[in-house]
């Protein structure tokens, strides 16, 4: 008797795992329901006496949030994530020029150098980067020439410059630490080896160093970009308009929670799932065949 | 070439010469000027400035308003809190992770991959305005534990990815060891992996706490009364723009004093336990 359930059960498991695609979605719904009926119905709506009512409104992103211009809230969205996807690739670019120059700090002989580096990379990285865009955005006007400030003042665009310097100052540090360790990671034999077959030393750092160097450096350097994306959020408390920001405008303007952080997070998804997908592919092309 | 050609050319050449050397003087000039401006600006503001404005609301700084807890109190408290909670959930999620059935690690999966690849403001929307506006009996709870959640629920993926690799860097020979000599898995688990996969963890741990004080700063946007909102409110108060930048720069340099003795001590641990070097 026992030995037919064992078996009756080894078959059940094995049609299971031939129907899968069936039995899977199946098992989540039954979750869902388990949630749906035991957790909100019994223990939220007759223990607790919660109940929530609230209607989805999916057609509240196509009302106007400026009568005259007649835009939407889906032409705030695209401009937010058109923000998003440009301040994070110029702070990128300006954080990788910084993060470079530092490392070379870092590892040069002079000593004064690499202490600036050092000290600077250390304070950028233990303060919070919400301080440091109020410092750039509020702080720095008596430190500037006053010909320059009131420059900076009548320009359109003056938070997303803020924006950027705030940025691009606080991922440089990350990333010069990450391509500090990148070159350190080679071992110096390498050097001295190339050294002794003839090559100068350009040549042996364009040839042999750097090859290797950077195809550590890149995966880190792309969920630095990650991460730098996701802080690019961060410059709608100086009043960038980015996805964050958008999607504030719509649930302050209408009170559809749900809805506007439901589309943001699709989106802020979709986004980091490209750049995992590329650094994946990455990943697959070039790292596969090296060893360390 | 002629002899005439070349006076020319050279007559060409030092005219040239001498514009680019003018240029960089210039050049260097404005660049020097700017430069000592700064300092003497730096300067200036070093020896005027009125310091009263800091030391008048230190208390508030702090400890926050009176009759209330807030201030720097709040935001390590918060962050303590959190930490404590998240590195609880995180050892729950990384098991899950790890799991070979695909009903325990598909939900850890999802959900790990969901809060890391979106922006910790987000989350802190998501718990902060999505709930209250549901019922009236969650409309009383206070915006701080709706902030500690989202903190948690936060840190507690990245804590989940922590914990799974702690647990990966111990060798697979311990749990067939431990499996032969007549441990079940879970027991295993408990007694042999994760003590040793917990040492392994601990400098990674210090770092996500250093980054979690960091990220309490963001309740700022939802208006909790933690150290960033206690310096915002005074520098609004103030109509002086030295004065703002004077105080930006102690949070900044209280934050520093409070986060590097944890980051130092997690890379010193590092190097102590070896991690770095695997």
């Amino acid at each position: 008797m026992i030995k037919k359930a064992r078996e009756l059960k080894v078959e059940a498991s094995i049609l299971i795992n031939r129907y899968r695609f069936i039995f899977y979605p199946l098992y989540f719904l039954a979750i869902a329901l388990f949630i749906y009926f035991v957790v909100y119905k019994i223990l939220l709506v007759n223990v607790l006496n919660i109940e929530f009512n609230y209607k989805l409104n999916y057609a509240i992103f196509f009302t106007n949030y400026i009568e005259a211009t007649r835009q939407s809230y889906v032409d705030l969205y695209v401009l937010g994530v058109i923000t998003t996807i440009k301040i994070s690739i110029i702070s990128l670019v300006v954080a990788m020029s910084l993060g470079t120059v530092l490392a070379i700090f870092r590892l040069s002989n002079v000593k004064v150098l690499d202490i600036f580096a050092k000290s600077y990379i250390e304070f950028i990285r233990n303060t919070p980067l919400l301080i440091q865009i109020f410092f750039w955005y509020f702080g720095t006007d008596p430190l500037l020439p006053k010909v320059f400030t009131t420059w900076l003042k009548a320009q359109s665009n003056v938070e997303f410059a803020y924006g950027v310097i705030a940025l691009s100052i606080y991922t440089s540090a990350f990333i010069a630490e990450e391509i500090r360790a990148g070159i350190q990671s080679i071992p110096k034999e390498q050097m001295e080896a190339s050294r002794a077959q003839g090559f100068s030393f350009l040549q042996a750092m364009r040839l042999v160093i750097l090859p290797q160097a950077i195809r550590i450096v890149i995966p880190p350097l792309i969920s630095q970009s990650l991460n730098l994306t996701k802080y690019s959020s961060l410059v709608m408390s100086i009043g960038v308009v980015e996805l964050m920001a958008s999607s504030r405008f719509l649930f302050g303007g209408t009170a559809r929670i749900f809805e506007a952080l439901s589309v943001t997070t699709i989106i802020y998804l979709s986004l980091s799932l490209a750049i995992s997908f590329a650094l994946n592919q990455y990943n697959k092309y070039f790292l596969s065949y090296t060893r360390y | 070439m002629s002899h005439a050609r070349t006076q020319k050319l050279t007559r060409i050449i030092l005219k040239a010469a001498t514009v680019v050397i003018l240029l960089l003087l210039l050049l260097s000039e404005i660049l020097f000027s700017s430069i000592t401006l700064f300092f003497k600006s730096m300067i200036t503001v070093i020896f005027t400035y009125p310091y009263g404005v800091i030391y008048n609301n230190l208390m508030f700084f702090l400890f926050g308003l009176r009759g209330k807890i807030g201030g720097l109190t709040l935001t390590i408290l918060v962050a303590a809190v959190s930490l404590l909670l998240a590195f609880i959930a995180g050892i729950i999620f990384g098991l899950m992770r790890n799991s070979r059935r695909w009903w325990l690690s598909y939900p850890a999966i999802g959900y790990i991959e969901l809060v890391r690849s979106v922006p910790l403001i987000l989350v802190i929307f998501w718990f902060c305005f999505f709930p209250p506006g549901l019922s009236e009996t969650l409309k009383s709870v206070g915006r701080v534990y709706y902030g500690i959640f989202a903190l948690i629920a936060f840190t507690g993926a990245y804590i989940a990815e922590i914990v799974r690799a702690g647990i990966l860097s111990v060798s697979k020979g311990q749990m067939e060891a431990s499996r032969s000599s007549g441990l079940t898995h879970t027991q295993a688990m408990i007694y042999i992996i994760l003590p040793q996969a917990l040492k392994n963890m601990i400098p990674s741990l210090v770092n996500q706490f250093v980054s979690l004080i960091k990220d309490t700063s963001l309740l700022w946007f939802v208006g909790v009364m933690e150290f960033t909102s206690t310096i915002f409110a005074t520098s609004n108060r103030e109509v002086n723009t030295t004065v703002t930048m004077g105080l930006y720069f102690f949070a900044a340099v209280v934050y520093f004093l409070v986060c590097y003795p944890l980051t130092a001590s997690s890379r010193k641990l590092e190097k102590k336990l070896g991690v770095g070097e695997r």
